[in-house]
């Protein structure tokens, strides 16, 4: 049994090096993660460190890609933010999935009238936009970059619970289920051990996107002054201190803003390569 | 099928009332006195406790939460702001139709550009033009909006000068509030269309539209894209909801007199009856757009308006040429 799953665990990391763009994606998110170990190596200056004698110097040799209004060097405060928007990206999909698969498998696992009011609440949940939702959470909690990774991991917690549930639904009455009770499995623990591993698939891939997607949507909160705050080098928050100096300072903004896209594009990538790879049905 | 609509219909009320106490519940945990804040820290105790009265702020949870029920419901009023002591109900008739327009257009030029985008990957499945279309869309699925909407600005607006870079007084103004706000749907739908268009394309009932001799045009148009439309279209809805966040945080960069300035400057000052006025309205109207997505749904798709129907109805969707 053992040996066979070895097999496919590799038959699927075999599919998933032979995409091209999912490697590239991941080849991204390994460079990101060395940046936020090696930080403090990898930056030229300290992230906070103010120069009021060189603001806003060009791209160049001194500032490989310049200082921003206070003279602080904007590769070194992109290499810190990498600590941010993993931070971010990695504790908010851990709360939403949490959040998510503990309010699914309740519903999904007790059925009836429980599953019933759970889904319902769910509902309305889901109709105030997830954007708002975190907006109108973050506004409640306060800014700061915690308060935000919170916020965008309650309002995203649906996808979860609906993904467990249905899953749920669909193996509630197998076999291995009901073995698994037979020999007195606590109700957690036939959820853990018995369930999850069966989602693992789809719950993978939305895991994944959902890194992406959370970096991005704590980047529009950091934005509008909700998220990160100064002086923590946020991508966001860059941007958005940057947009006062746009029209004459334009790589305060451009630059920032790329570094939010590569990110988010490499999860996606990965995310999509790891769905052909886990379903190649899916395929065609 | 009028079971079905009325169904849904009241299924409207519990949700209203389900999101006014969310949003209600939210608020009432938020820390920070908003009495406070107006008078200043020097306020004595008696005033804030005074204006603590007078805002509705004193009194136990249910308290509050019943008297903000009866306020939105019965007198159908969302209170005034607490700085300017405007009506938030006349700020959100004034400011609304634009935050739905620019979402609404959004919507539209998605369309637009992502289904045709779409189908044009699924049948050149395989060639470079699928993938050139899949990669760009990831691309701009991955951008950040607000950060495109800079970008729009600072080369149309700053460099070009061809259209406005604040504020919508005429026709041009929406241009680029729109275009920054339709790509990443633009770019979504273009997925879903291509991943809905491969899965029809395999049906037999595709090969046999084929095999009796249709053109390929009319089987793509008529038989695949038909049926991958349906499930676009509930994913259409849900667009709508990011779009309605997308808007906000994007008229913030326009200027845009619209919901999503006045929310972000109430947020700012903590401006209570401003935010969960606001946020209800904005969520009764994405409500709204899912009902309606709903009802359009039974409408297109057979499978949905025969469980409502008679018999008779059943056995004629069932001849129809739809996936099972």
């Amino acid at each position: 049994m053992k040996k066979k799953k070895k097999s496919h665990t590799r038959e699927i990391l075999h599919r998933l090096f032979k995409n091209k763009l999912a490697v590239a994606g991941l080849v991204v998110i390994i460079l990101l993660v060395l940046a936020a170990i090696f930080a403090p190596l990898l930056a030229p200056y300290a992230y906070e460190a103010q120069d009021l004698t060189s603001t806003f110097q060009a791209p160049g040799k001194a500032h490989l890609l310049g200082t921003d209004n206070l003279g602080r060097d904007i590769l070194s405060r992109l290499i810190y933010g990498t600590r941010q928007s993993l931070r971010i990206g990695v504790l908010s999909v851990a709360i939403a999935s949490v959040l998510g698969i503990t309010f699914g498998s309740i519903a999904g696992f007790y059925g009836g009238k429980v599953d019933n009011v759970l889904m319902r609440m769910l509902d309305i949940y889901q109709s105030v936009p997830a954007m708002l939702l975190s907006i109108a959470l973050a506004a409640a909690l306060g800014p700061g970059l915690n308060n935000a990774i919170l916020a965008i991991g309650i309002s995203t917690m649906a996808e979860y619970a609906r993904m467990i549930r249905a899953q749920i639904l669909t193996v509630r009455e197998r076999e291995y289920v009901e073995a698994a009770r037979a020999i007195n499995a606590s109700d957690p623990r036939i959820v853990l051990k018995h369930i999850i591993p069966n989602a693992f698939a789809p719950l993978i891939v939305s895991i994944t996107m959902n890194i992406g997607n959370s970096i991005l949507a704590a980047a529009t909160l950091s934005f509008i002054g909700l998220g990160a705050q100064p002086p923590l080098p946020e991508w966001g928050a860059m941007l958005s201190a940057g947009r006062s100096y746009m029209r004459d300072y334009g790589y305060l903004v451009i630059i920032p803003g790329i570094c939010i896209m590569a990110s988010v594009l490499a999860f996606n990538l990965l995310g999509d390569g790891l769905r052909d790879a886990l379903d190649p049905k899916m395929k065609n | 099928m009028g079971k079905y609509i009325l169904k849904r219909l009241l299924w409207i009320i519990p949700v209203v009332l389900g999101v006014t106490i969310m949003v209600f519940t939210i608020m009432y945990l938020t820390p920070g006195d908003p009495a406070r804040m107006i008078l200043g820290s020097n306020a004595t105790e008696e005033k804030v406790e005074a204006l603590h009265e007078q805002m509705g702020l004193n009194g136990t949870y249910l308290q509050r939460l019943g008297r903000y029920m009866k306020q939105v419901f019965v007198d159908q009023d969302l209170g005034s702001s607490y700085y300017t002591g405007v009506s938030v109900k006349e700020q959100i008739k004034a400011r609304l139709p634009y935050t739905l327009r620019i979402a609404g257009i959004s919507i539209l030029i998605a369309a637009c550009i992502g289904i045709p985008l779409g189908v044009l990957a699924a049948t050149h499945h395989y060639t470079w033009i699928d993938n050139t279309a899949m990669f760009a869309s990831l691309f701009c699925v991955s951008m950040p909006g607000f950060w495109f909407a800079l970008i729009l600005v600072s080369f149309f607006a700053l460099k070009l000068g061809w259209l406005p870079a604040v504020g919508i007084k005429s026709w041009t103004g929406y241009i680029l509030p729109c275009l920054a706000g339709a790509i990443g749907g633009a770019a979504g739908l273009a997925r879903q269309t291509r991943s809905g268009m491969l899965e029809v394309i395999r049906q037999d009932y595709i090969t046999t539209a084929r095999a009796k001799g249709q053109t390929e045009r009319k089987v793509i148009f008529r038989h695949a894209l038909k049926n991958a439309l349906i499930p676009i279209i509930t994913v259409m809805g849900g667009m709508f909801g990011s779009s309605l966040g997308g808007t906000l945080i994007i008229e913030t960069i326009f200027s845009i007199p619209g919901m999503g300035t006045y929310l972000t400057d109430a947020i700012s000052k903590r401006d209570y009856p401003v935010i969960q006025g606001g946020v209800l309205f904005i969520s009764i109207c994405f409500c709204l757009i899912m009902l309606l997505v709903d009802i359009v749904y039974a409408f297109v798709d057979p499978r949905i308006r025969s469980q409502y129907a008679g018999s008779t109805r059943k056995r004629k969707a069932g001849k129809g040429d739809k996936k099972e």
